[in-house]
Order: structure tokens, then C-alpha cells, then sequence
């Protein structure tokens, strides 16, 4: 593999696996899957190279990659993982874990649907299925991102309001495996920028023996739950604070909300990851029609960024929320998450629920063109669920 | 539930933060039957010491070597361990040979 | 040099040996105990543990939130990732060690995983034969029970035949469990590059030098404790020792050990008494001794014991000093 600098053509998980050398965490736990699987062979690669020193632990499943990085940041080291579709699900028990015990573990997740059937292609049924663990969820559209938020993510995490683990989703193989020109910040920018970890209640310090993980009864379980609600309420301060100053040393510009063309939009979509920039070429085209359209995409899911979306959409038109997983018997995650924040809103706009996408299927320009135009036309029913790129 | 702590006051994470905090728990409340300590039958062989799954027995050292104190009935729950690895405590002794005897607490006034 | 009860006693005379009072095991369980034998063993070596938990019995009576009955680093993760969390512990320890970062870094650091049957030969099997493959350096310790008891004597792959749990009971019809107990041992053996032993804490001599040999071992140790659950195994309080004694006496629960490869006795029982008597000792069997295929059901245990006796001194001979790598 050719050494990564500045500014290459790579895949999202070469970006990922680069961010990963430079933040050289002091241990990671992973296990392959598909399509996380490259991100753990050049991770591996570096190791193996001696291009970082951390300590890497070739478990023998996700529940043990999980398992073993919650050892090893309970012990006090910045410590990562990665993971894609079951083997997060496989997980999940210690997802929950990791959350309440204020590990501040920082996860790329190359999102792929979850069985079964078994599919390897991208969809969010893997993120979605733990969004209430207590993981904060960051969400990239390109490879760019997904190198940018994994260094945000490390330093969200650790921070001493929030103390919390870090999902980085980015579309499997859409942007692990595509290849697209990333800019990397110099190695030096990077360790300055993540610092040394900032650690809390390290088991190594014998000399202060501190017990995680007790039995937590009814008298207690409540009050350590509050504290995780209210971990949660600093997230979206913090993250501002960080985008801030990675602003400053990279140029680019992050917040809780990519809005694209939305100021005089009468029509807004949301998505989360890599449809967000078909759906951005796609309200140029209609913009050049004389569409006022416009485009939401939440860097951050959880915690929920209700406010800004209550701020952004009261008055508009119509919102239309795309999601790339299904929640059998009820509402899509995303929609339904937004449909609940605009109960609140003085002037609530018309509201659209679209499912696209599960296990790979493409997405494609005239799909998003239809949900705008059944807009358009008036076409929209806050209670009906419906689906681009099925087959009747 | 008036002395229990509010959210704020707690360590995050469910850590607790410093160690040995159950020896304010005090189990001695769960003994039915106590063991009684005799001093005069007791040959300081540690058996009772080394198998009181609770800790409860109480030794010093003295001169370099340890010696039997007692029995902590703070924490003591009456399982009869010590009685039974007593070599000076079977049950062919008298009871007035015996090292520990185990009695009903009922027994007990305190 | 080997330890002995008086050096041990003087050394703890005032201090807890890890593992301290106020726990909420019942009157008269052998697992404190299996923790207390380690820890004051790697204690009076000059270690200082850090220790992991399964979800088990040893875990839920000992820290129920504030209180907790160890005076060393401990973590419990979940029920079947003990194994795998402590590997996560240990490698941290060298990742923060070679990045100098270890708060006291003059001390010996020793790293303890405790599990039940349950949480070891049953569901937390592949977390531990993972942990094992990858050669960290820790010590496994099961506290073998023979049953999930913290959840009231349900089955698991270490209970023996007949003994009666609530999930496979001893029936009208049905005889109850009518398998082996799993043996952990050789299949921990099988993992190439480890120090397995079987303990008891009737013979705590035994008990301390094994686990003196798993901190010295350069690799991973498993050390499965014979740990009877008074409770469940329905037999008085007082009785751990006795039941532990006669599990050795009768070649249930041989004391051995495996160095790579290498098969050692560590007490020879010159004549093996039946297996009956320490089935009759215990209430657990009774439902079995009720019924009319007891007597087969417990010869053919026997014949096992027996034969696998026969067996742990025929493969002593066969690998003495032959070890494989």
C-alpha cells in the first residue's frame, strides 16, 4: 500500500485505516466483516509495519472485539474497534456496556444491512438497530467525512462532559470500498489535534482500585441511567466546540447539520450518508427548473438534533426524510424521529416518509426527483409509508 | 430510600470509586448459629482463618506468629466452616475440648 | 518455595487478600474462597492482581452497587466475555507500559479472569479459547459448581449425571441429566501454549503452588477450582471442605496438571473409593437414588472415573519430560 499523504485518491476505509495510524490509538480489538474488512487489513498492515505501535488484538469475534476494548479503555487506553451489519449486532450486548460504563470507545461502522437474508450491501439497519444504546452516532457521506468525524469522534468521546463511545457510520462498500480523493491532515496536525487521551477512573491505577461493572439494583441503575440522558444533552456544545477548531487546522467546516441550498427552500429532504450527495445534485437540477428545494443531512443522529430541525423546518413547504432501513410495524427511524420534533412546531410542514435502499439497492437520481415531484404536485401523506426502487 | 445519593453525586459509568466498600455491609445479621471461640483448646493452626469464607475470623501476629483472636460477628453468617476444619472441633471431642463450638444464637442475648 | 497456611496467615493477618469481607456469597460457598487462595498467593509473590469477572455468583454478591468486596482493580463486562475483557485489560497494560503510562510501573501486574461452569464451559467458552489462542498473559480461574446457581441450579455443561437442577430435573419418567460433565480440562490442554490445573481448596498447598506455576508460566494459565455449591448441592453449611475431600477421594475431581503437554498427578489416591459415597453425601442425588436405574447410572460414572483415572497415569508416563514445545 502506498504511503497516504495529503491529498490522494483513496477508498473510505484507506481514509479510515489512515485516520486510525495517525490518532494510533493504544489498542484495537477487531474482527473482519465485510465490508469493514479492508479497514482491519491496512490497520493491520501498519502495525505489522510498525507505522504506529499500537496494540492490536486479533480476536476471535465481534462480541470479543467489543469485549476486549472495553477492557482496555476501562484500563485507561484511547482504545477502537470497527465493525460492519451482524457483526454489530453480534455486539450489541456490550455496545450497551460500553455506553453505560463511559467509555469513550470510538467505532467505524462500513453500514450494511443486517440478516437475514444475508446481504453484504449498504443499508442503516445495523446503526439504527442500536441508536438507543447510548453510542453517540456520527454519519459520513464520503470518504472526507468519514477520515474528518473518525478524528472528531476521538475527542467528542473523551470529553469530560460527554465520557461516551463514538459510532463513525460510512455506507459500506458505497464509501468503504469506493475510491475518492480525500485531503489528510499532516501526521503531526493529527496527534496535536487528538492529544493524549483523556482518561477517567483507570483500572490500572492499583494504587486507587476502583470496581466497573457492579450489580446495579433499583436503588441505583435509575440515577446511572440519568447520567447518560444528560451525557447525551452535552454532545451536540461540544461537538460545535471541536468542529470549531478542526475547522482551523483542516479548512473544512462541520456542524450538527450539512444544509445544502436551504435557506429559501420551500422543499426540504433529509438523509443520512452517501444518498445526501445524490440528493445534493439532484436540488441542483431542480433548482435549475425553478424548484426551491433543499437539503438536510444530520452529521449527527444521536443525540437527536431536534432543536436544529424544529429551527430549520417550522414553515417550510414540505420535508421529505429518506431511510435506508425499514422499522417493521411502525414508522423509519429517521422519519419517525422527525416527525416527532415537528409535533412542536408553530407552521408544521408536510411531511413525506421514503424507504430506499435496503441491502444496496441503488438509489438513483430519478428516485429522488420522484419523492420532490409527488411533493410538488401534493402528493404527500404524513401517515403512508413509501419506497423508492421497489418492485411492485 | 432518604440517604441515597442523587445522580449528580454519583461516579459516572457505574464505577464504584474506592475499594472495599461491602465491609460496611454487615452480614453477621444472616448467623443462626455462632461459633464460640476457646481460646485454652486452640492450637493456632489458621484452618478457620483460611477457610472463613466470610473473613471473619480475627488473628495477630505475635512474636512472628499468628495467633487466633476471635471471631468478627459483623461479619460472621454461622456457615460452621471453621468449626468443621477444626482439628480440635470434631465431633467426637467433648465440647469442652473444643476449640470453636458452634451455638444457636438464640442462645445470645446480643 | 512453596507457601504454607502460617507464612500466608502472618503476611494477611491485617490486610484483605483482594478479595474482603461484606460480600453476599452464602454461608459456607467455596468460590470466596477459590479467589482468596489466588489472590493471597499472587499477593505474597510480590503481584499485584487486577482482576475480571464473569456475570455469576461470585460477581453479583460481591459488588452490588455502592458496595464492593475488593480492594484490587476489578471488572466484570457480561456473562460470557470475561475472558476476552481481561485480555483487553492485559494489553492495555502493554500498550500503556511501552507508551509509559502505567501509574506504578515497578509492579508486578497479575491478571485474573474468574468465571463459573456456566460462564466457562458453556457460554463463555469461545471468549476463552480465543483469549487463550492469542496467548495473553493471564489466569483463568473457574469456580466449578457444577450448575448455574446464582439463578437457582439450572443445568450446565459441568453438572454431572443425575443431579437434579430445575432445567433438566430428575422426572417420573426421565432420568435427568444423563451426559458427562464436560472435561475442561483437556480442552483447555489442547490450546498448545498453556498451564492447565485442576485445584481444590481441600488441598490448598496444592492449591497455592499451581497457581505459584500459572504466574510463572510464560503464557496463559487455566486453573479449574472445585467449588461446591452448599446451597444447591444440598448439603449442610459447614460442608465445602468435606464434599471437596471426597470428590478427590474418589477420583471425581482428579488434582492435576498439564504443562505443555506434560501430564502430572499431584495427588495420587492410592485406592479410589466409589464414586457412590460422595453421590450419597449429597442431596442433590437424591431424586437419582430414588430410582430404579441408579445403580446404572452410577456405574457407568464410575466406570468413567475409573477408566479416565487409568488414563491420567498412563499419559503421566507417556509425556514425562516429553514436553511438546
Amino acid at each position: 500500500m502506498p504511503e497516504v499523504k495529503n491529498r490522494q485518491a483513496v477508498t473510505g476505509a484507506q481514509a479510515i485505516a489512515n485516520a486510525m495510524r495517525q490518532i494510533n490509538p493504544d489498542v484495537v480489538a477487531a474482527y473482519p466483516i465485510t465490508p469493514q474488512t479492508p479497514v482491519v487489513e491496512y490497520f493491520a498492515q501498519y502495525v505489522a509495519d510498525g507505522a504506529v505501535d499500537t496494540e492490536m488484538i486479533p480476536v476471535e469475534s465481534e462480541h470479543s472485539a467489543m469485549s476486549a476494548v472495553v477492557g482496555a479503555a476501562a484500563a485507561g487506553a484511547r482504545a477502537m474497534t470497527a465493525t460492519a451489519a451482524n457483526g454489530l449486532a453480534l455486539m450489541h450486548e456490550i455496545v450497551y456496556i460500553a455506553a453505560s460504563s463511559r467509555l469513550p470507545i470510538v467505532m467505524p461502522v462500513a453500514n450494511r444491512a443486517l440478516s437475514g437474508p444475508i446481504n453484504i450491501h449498504c443499508d442503516h439497519s445495523d446503526a439504527m438497530a442500536e441508536r438507543d444504546s447510548g453510542w453517540i452516532q456520527l454519519w459520513a457521506e464520503n470518504a472526507q467525512e468519514a477520515y474528518d468525524l473518525t478524528l472528531i469522534a476521538v475527542r467528542l468521546g473523551e470529553h469530560e462532559d460527554v465520557r461516551l463511545p463514538v459510532m463513525v457510520n460510512f455506507d459500506g462498500f458505497i464509501i468503504s470500498h469506493g475510491v475518492e480523493v480525500v485531503d489528510f491532515l499532516d501526521d503531526e496536525v493529527v496527534k496535536k489535534f487528538v492529544g493524549e487521551p483523556k482518561v477517567k477512573y483507570p483500572l490500572l491505577d492499583v494504587n486507587n482500585p476502583v470496581t466497573y461493572g457492579p450489580l446495579d439494583l433499583y436503588d441505583y441503575y435509575f440515577e446511572h441511567k440519568r447520567q447518560q440522558i444528560e451525557a447525551m444533552k452535552h454532545v451536540k456544545r461540544v461537538f460545535k466546540e471541536i468542529a470549531e477548531e478542526f475547522e482551523k487546522i483542516s479548512g473544512r467546516k462541520y456542524d450538527i447539520l450539512d444544509k445544502y441550498k436551504v435557506d429559501d427552500a420551500e422543499y426540504i429532504m433529509i438523509a443520512l450518508g452517501s444518498t445526501a450527495g445524490t440528493v445534493k445534485y439532484t436540488v441542483d437540477l431542480l433548482r435549475e427548473q425553478g424548484h426551491k428545494v433543499g437539503l438536510v443531512k444530520p452529521w449527527i443522529f444521536r443525540p437527536f438534533p431536534k432543536k436544529e430541525l424544529q429551527e430549520l423546518l417550522n414553515g417550510r413547504k414540505a420535508v421529505i426524510v429518506l431511510d435506508r432501513s425499514a422499522s417493521f410495524g411502525a414508522e423509519a427511524p429517521v422519519y419517525e424521529a422527525v416527525k416527532s420534533a415537528l409535533y412542536e412546531v408553530s407552521d408544521r410542514p408536510k411531511l413525506g416518509s421514503y424507504v430506499y435502499g435496503l441491502g444496496g439497492r441503488d438509489i438513483k437520481v430519478d428516485h429522488i426527483k420522484q419523492a420532490f415531484e409527488e411533493a410538488f404536485s401534493g402528493n404527500i401523506n404524513t401517515d403512508e409509508e413509501r419506497y423508492l426502487g421497489l418492485r411492485e | 430510600m432518604a440517604d441515597l445519593k442523587g445522580w449528580k453525586e454519583l461516579a459516572i459509568g457505574g464505577v464504584i470509586d474506592k475499594p472495599s466498600t461491602a465491609k460496611e455491609y454487615q452480614t453477621g445479621t444472616w448467623r443462626v448459629i455462632r461459633p464460640v471461640y476457646k481460646p485454652e483448646n486452640c492450637i493456632n493452626c489458621m484452618f478457620c482463618w483460611l477457610y472463613c469464607p466470610d473473613q471473619a475470623v480475627e488473628i495477630e501476629v505475635v512474636d512472628g506468629k499468628p495467633k487466633m483472636k476471635g471471631f468478627n460477628y459483623y461479619y460472621c453468617k454461622g456457615c460452621g466452616l471453621c468449626a468443621n476444619v477444626c482439628p480440635k472441633s470434631n465431633d467426637k471431642l467433648p465440647e469442652e475440648k473444643r476449640a470453636i463450638v458452634m451455638k444457636p444464637e438464640t442462645e445470645f442475648q446480643d | 518455595m512453596a507457601l504454607n497456611i502460617m507464612q500466608l496467615a502472618t503476611m494477611f493477618a491485617d490486610k484483605n487478600p483482594g478479595i474482603t469481607q461484606g460480600h453476599r456469597l452464602c454461608p459456607g460457598c467455596a468460590a470466596p474462597n477459590v479467589a482468596k487462595f489466588a489472590l493471597m498467593t499472587a499477593e505474597s509473590l510480590g503481584y499485584t492482581p487486577v482482576v475480571g469477572l464473569a456475570t455469576g455468583c461470585l460477581e453479583v454478591s460481591t459488588t452490588i452497587f455502592p458496595y464492593t468486596a475488593w480492594n484490587v482493580p476489578y471488572i466484570h463486562n457480561a456473562f460470557e466475555n470475561v475472558a476476552a475483557t481481561i485480555s483487553g485489560v492485559e494489553t492495555a497494560y502493554r500498550a500503556l507500559a511501552k507508551r509509559g503510562r502505567i501509574v506504578d510501573p515497578d509492579k508486578k501486574y497479575a491478571f485474573f479472569a474468574f468465571g463459573g461452569d456456566g460462564g466457562t464451559y458453556d457460554i463463555g467458552l469461545q471468549s476463552l479459547s480465543g483469549a487463550v489462542e492469542r496467548g495473553h498473559k493471564f489466569i483463568y480461574i473457574v469456580y466449578d459448581n457444577e450448575g448455574y446457581m446464582n439463578t437457582g441450579n439450572q443445568r450446565s455443561g459441568a453438572t454431572p449425571p443425575g443431579s437434579q437442577t430445575t432445567t433438566q430435573p430428575v422426572g417420573k419418567k426421565l432420568p435427568g441429566k444423563i451426559q458427562l460433565k464436560k472435561n475442561i480440562v483437556e480442552i483447555m490442554a489442547g490450546h498448545e501454549n498453556v498451564y492447565v490445573a485442576t485445584v481444590s481448596t481441600s488441598e490448598p498447598m496444592d492449591f497455592f503452588k499451581k497457581i505459584e506455576k500459572a504466574l510463572q508460566f510464560d503464557g496463559p494459565a487455566f486453573i479449574a477450582a472445585f467449588s461446591p455449591c452448599v446451597r444447591f448441592w444440598r448439603v449442610n453449611d459447614d460442608k465445602a471442605v468435606d464434599i471437596s475431600k471426597l470428590a478427590i477421594e474418589t477420583g471425581y475431581w482428579p488434582l492435576y496438571e498439564v504443562e505443555r503437554g506434560v501430564y502430572r498427578i499431584t495427588k495420587k489416591v492410592k485406592e479410589l473409593k466409589p464414586v457412590k459415597e460422595f453421590i450419597e453425601a449429597q442431596g442433590r442425588f437424591r431424586n437419582l437414588l430414588k430410582r430404579p436405574d441408579a445403580d446404572e447410572i452410577i456405574g457407568e460414572l464410575q466406570e468413567y472415573i475409573t477408566r479416565r483415572w487409568e488414563r491420567l497415569h498412563i499419559l503421566e508416563e507417556a509425556t514425562k519430560d516429553k514436553p511438546i514445545r
